[in-house]
């Protein structure tokens, strides 16, 4: 129950200064108390149902911190244990330095935002956004000039006095979103909060809510299976795989330097090539031999962006031959299949400046070594 | 869009007109025996029943002029002997054990409905027809059958006067008491019913986000439960407490003489006690403690849910 009056204190502090900028600083003061740590954390549905096998997590305090998967990973389960909503089977969870592992959902100082959303039909945005502080004892003119404040931080000011049902889903998502944050919570948990969302509507709240995070420099653990997503909002991203975390690390490092090959796959399309024979000067592959120095691995990786095209065939280190057996033009960059040695390569090339190659065409792959990555299974 | 809309009547104004005046035909055919059977069977006799109201007894019985408010004194207590409370007794009596029996229904179909729910999904048809199947048996068997067991010396009397509830030649029947379990064994299903209807549509999502922002299990319950099933708990509550009011063979089968509700004061002014005036009397207030309590429950309801509106 510590946390309650701690809540309030903080509350009081905020709506004696109207400013965001004000609101921002004091928010970034209690950074300290919001890491999250998971020390070996398990869960079990019933026997034979393992969501979670032993999650270690370090989150230090203000980090925009993604968890990663494809549906059934327990990525949801994860961030619904540091809700409370779940209990953890075994293992422990730190918020703030402070074990919360056996404290039930409502004492704990953390706020979700649900993918259904989940608002009160039976009560106006105003409430809706309120209830939280009502909870919490805080009193009715106080509730209300920190509903208009967070209304006005979230842009929503002029929806407080609807109904929900009379809301699209991106105002919903803001609302939820509203309803989180004014409790000033140590950590903000956000389950796939745009996934109901069409695709531009998605893009803009995506770089809203990144902006909204830095703002307030708080803890935000997020969860998609959206890997571009993860990639456009996230300091750091966990991708988990089966119960397991399987990398952690920012965008880059998963994109280009993954750890094993669900890890490369998941996170964007990947030329995967067994390696056959591993030597000082390089690796055979399908596609023949690679020179450059490689840590050794099972699979040479090449993203499909790193390999440059070039018309007729040239000889070289690294010069693949390849045929084009199919092109798709998205734009910006065309994607070319390539009949490879004796297998298949994908290349994307930047339209910009250049023709593009027909189909049939024959043409030299330039492997850069950069770009390249060994990796295990 | 008004250049086409006349361009389009134009054309086809002739069979347009001869469709209309057809569904109008159509729709007069379809209401008509609706309409009549409500005017015929139940808006005649309400004026019917509130003149007779407002008229004298006669002396046989039958209603007479000239119009009075006799009926509605009698039903105050003014008889021939001075005041005495007895009707107002009844009235009193009837409103409290329908209140009475309906919430203990609510208190106890909540958690049957909950639990029905929570249940794997091919056992909940099952529970839910364990429910509804008493209410096959004729009311004046089951009226019969809690005489038999609430009877004096029967076990649980037996037990209750050895917890020194009731001495021992009394016996839970015949009582108030005995009128109160008959009711809600009566009427239980019909709030089982609804409300697990509506347990079933809920969205518990809204109860997790009032737990994630700070609300206890209780509040949680009154806050995120209590408004979603309340659309079920306003139709149970109206399914139950109109007909309890009203209820005859209950309070006669297992109240004994003192234990009478406004239904048998009704009934009795149309028989054996022969004052028509009176019974219509009665029968009006009923109608009007009805509507009173019906505005109640809006009002509650209105207050529960916040927006919501609950039709009644």
């Amino acid at each position: 129950m510590a946390a309650m009056p701690n809540v309030e204190a903080r509350g009081q502090a905020t709506f004696d200064c109207a400013s965001e900028a004000a609101m921002a600083a004091e928010t970034k003061a209690s950074r300290a108390t919001s890491t999250v740590r998971l020390i070996g954390l398990t869960k079990t549905f019933s026997p034979n149902i393992v969501a979670l096998k032993g999650v270690d997590l370090d989150i230090p305090g203000g980090e925009f911190f993604t968890l990663l998967g494809p549906s059934g990973c327990g990525k949801t389960t994860l961030l619904r244990m540091i809700a409370g909503l779940e209990h953890a089977t075994g293992g422990e969870i730190e918020i703030g330095g402070r074990a919360v592992t056996h404290i039930p959902a409502h004492k704990r100082n953390v706020n979700t935002v649900f993918q259904s959303y989940a608002l009160f039909p039976h009560l106006s945005v105003r409430d809706n956004i309120g209830f939280g502080l009502r909870m919490c004892g805080v009193k009715k003119p106080d509730i209300q000039k920190r509903v208009i404040e967070t209304a006005k931080f979230i842009k929503i000011s002029e929806l407080l006095d609807r109904k929900i049902d009379q809301l699209s889903g991106g105002q919903k998502q803001r609302i939820a979103l509203a309803r989180a944050l004014i409790n000033e919570p140590d950590v903000l948990l956000l389950d796939e909060p745009l996934s109901a969302l069409d695709a531009g509507l998605r893009g803009e709240l995506q770089i809203e809510l990144l902006r909204i995070q830095r703002r307030l420099g708080m803890t935000f653990i997020f969860v998609t299976h959206d890997q571009q997503e993860a990639m456009v909002m996230s300091d750091r991203i966990a991708v988990l795989s089966d119960g397991h975390i399987q990398q952690v690390g920012g965008p880059k490092q998963l994109y280009e330097r993954p750890d094993n090959l669900f890890v490369a796959h998941f996170m964007g399309h990947s030329n995967l090539f067994p390696i056959q024979k591993h030597d000082a000067n390089g690796v055979y592959t399908e596609l023949g031999r690679i020179v450059g120095r490689f840590e050794s691995g099972t699979h040479m990786l090449i993203r499909p962006e790193t390999v440059t095209l070039t018309p007729g065939q040239s000889e070289g280190d690294n010069h693949l031959s390849a045929s084009v057996v199919e092109r798709i033009y998205r734009g910006s960059v065309a994607e070319y299949r390539l009949n490879c040695g004796a297998t298949e390569l994908v290349a994307k090339c930047n339209n910009c400046g250049q023709d593009m190659f027909e189909v049939g065409d024959t043409v030299t792959v330039v492997v850069e070594t950069d770009g390249l990555v060994t990796l295990n299974e | 869009m008004s250049d086409t809309g006349t361009a389009w009547q134009a054309i086809d104004s002739r069979p347009r007109q001869r469709r209309i005046s057809w569904d109008t035909w159509h729709l007069l055919g379809v209401i008509t025996p609706g309409v009549l059977w409500i005017v015929l069977f139940l808006v005649l006799p309400s004026i019917l029943l509130m003149g007779i109201a407002f008229m004298t007894n006669g002396t046989y019985g039958l209603p007479q002029m000239p119009l009075s408010l006799d009926a509605f004194k009698q039903l105050a207590g003014y008889g021939f002997l001075g005041w005495s409370p007895g009707n107002l007794y009844t009235v009193i009596r009837s409103v409290w054990q329908t209140v009475l029996s309906t919430s203990l229904v609510i208190l106890i179909a909540y958690p049957v409905a909950f639990y029905i729910t929570t249940r794997p999904a091919h056992l909940r048809p099952l529970l839910l027809l364990l429910v509804v199947v008493p209410s096959w048996t004729n009311q004046v068997i089951r009226a019969v059958g809690w005489m038999n067991i609430l009877a004096p010396g029967t076990p649980v009397s037996n037990l209750a006067a050895q917890l020194g509830l009731i001495t021992p030649e009394m016996g839970l029947f015949p009582s108030k008491f005995a009128v109160v379990i008959g009711l809600v064994y009566n009427f239980l299903p019909f709030m089982v019913l609804p409300l697990y209807a509506t347990f079933e549509r809920l969205d518990y999502s809204q109860v997790e986000a009032a737990r994630d922002l700070r609300a206890g299990p209780v509040r949680a319950f009154f806050h995120a439960v209590l408004p979603q099933t309340l659309p079920g708990l306003m139709a149970g509550t109206v399914l139950v407490s109109i007909p309890a009011f009203g209820m005859y063979v209950i309070p006669k089968l297992l109240g004994g003489g003192k234990s009478l509700m406004l239904g048998n004061l009704v009934a009795r002014q149309f028989s054996s006690a022969s004052n028509w005036p009176l019974g219509a009397a009665g029968a009006l207030i009923m109608i009007v403690v009805t509507l009173i309590g019906l505005q109640i429950l809006r009002r509650m309801s209105r207050r529960l849910g916040g927006d919501i509106e609950v039709v009644l």
